[in-house]
């Protein structure tokens, strides 16, 4: 699987070449350093495993910095698996850049979205507001959560107040505008999940 | 260091060769338009009523009268659908949004050139 660490830099927008605007986010992809190769000899599976970003190394555990230590390219911030089919064609130290995607190529971006707290139905999962006048008491109010005594109980998955945000998403299916291998840029059209310095996982989309 | 590369990528797709032009000035914008597969150019004349700054997103709105109907009409500047602007006029006012211009006709539409 073709995939890839990066941090969102930040939105634009550009102009196609018949001139319409394309809103765009920009994305620092790679250069990612593999880690560990997993073999089914070994692991019972194969996968690679690679590194992206940096950190001190007075902020790793022991075990964790002699583990990256084994590639030899310093310290990571984020360790990722990517499964693979040949993992005899990589080594360890070994690096991945963006060069890997091509232009007009369709991806799946996975982040952390913006964290909102704890916010209520109405914020949360689009609710209507109750009436705010004429003595009205239940203006951002969930309302009812069920029926009567049958089935007695608030249904599984009824939408409720909660954490909204701080969560794994994945947005499927985006477009690449622009690759520079030699920034280690890419531009993909629309909005990805997180906020700006975000960590983002970019992988080939398995849609279409 | 993140953000000074946005604004370098928005740079690469800027244009350079738009000239200086301000709110009160009045311009001929010549737009490219396709129609099926040949393209031409069309001329847009007016005052430019408000300049919205951004970097790559920045656009102008220009205002004309037209068979009596007033028409405004919104450009991105860096947009490649602009073959040139042609500035005619410098205007003197004294606001950045002409808004007031909506409500005047006539002699009481008009900007007096800036000397």
């Amino acid at each position: 699987m073709k995939a890839i660490i990066g941090r969102k830099l930040g939105m634009t927008q550009i102009f196609a070449e018949d001139g319409s605007a394309v809103p765009v986010t920009i994305v620092e992809a790679g250069p990612c350093i593999v880690t560990q190769v997993k073999t089914p000899e070994r692991d019972g599976y194969s996968a690679l495993q690679i590194g992206f970003g940096t950190r001190k190394a007075k902020n790793i555990n022991k075990p964790l910095r002699g583990h990256m230590e084994k590639a030899g390219k310093g310290y990571f911030q984020v360790l990722r698996e990517v499964r693979t089919d040949q993992p005899g064609d990589y080594q360890v130290g070994q690096a991945i850049s963006a060069e890997l995607f091509e232009i007009g190529e369709r991806i799946d971006v996975i982040g952390t979205s913006k964290g909102k707290g704890f916010a209520g139905t109405i914020k949360r999962w689009g609710f209507k507001r109750g009436p705010s006048t004429h003595g009205c008491k239940n203006v951002r109010e969930p309302g009812s959560t069920g029926m009567a005594t049958f089935p007695g109980r608030v249904l599984k998955g009824k939408r409720m107040p909660g954490q909204k945000g701080n969560k794994r998403i994945t947005t499927m299916n985006l477009k690449i505008v622009d690759v520079r291998p030699e920034q280690n840029l890419m531009l993909i059209k629309g909005a990805i999940p997180g906020s700006s310095n975000g960590i983002v996982f970019i992988r080939k989309t398995n849609r279409g | 260091m993140s953000k000074g590369l946005v604004e370098s990528i928005e740079r690469d797709y800027m244009r350079t060769d738009i000239p200086p032009f301000r709110v009160g000035d009045s311009v001929k914008v010549h737009v490219k338009i396709r129609e099926g597969e040949k393209e031409r150019i069309q001329v847009f004349e007016g005052v430019v009523i408000r300049h919205h700054r951004g970097k790559a997103g920045a656009s102008f709105t220009v205002r004309k009268v037209s068979y009596g109907v007033g028409v405004e009409r919104i450009f991105p500047l860096h947009s490649p659908r602009i073959d040139k602007i042609e500035l005619l006029r410098r205007g003197r006012v004294r606001r950045s949004r002409l808004y007031y211009l909506r409500e005047r006709v006539g002699k009481a539409a008009r900007i007096k050139e800036k000397r």
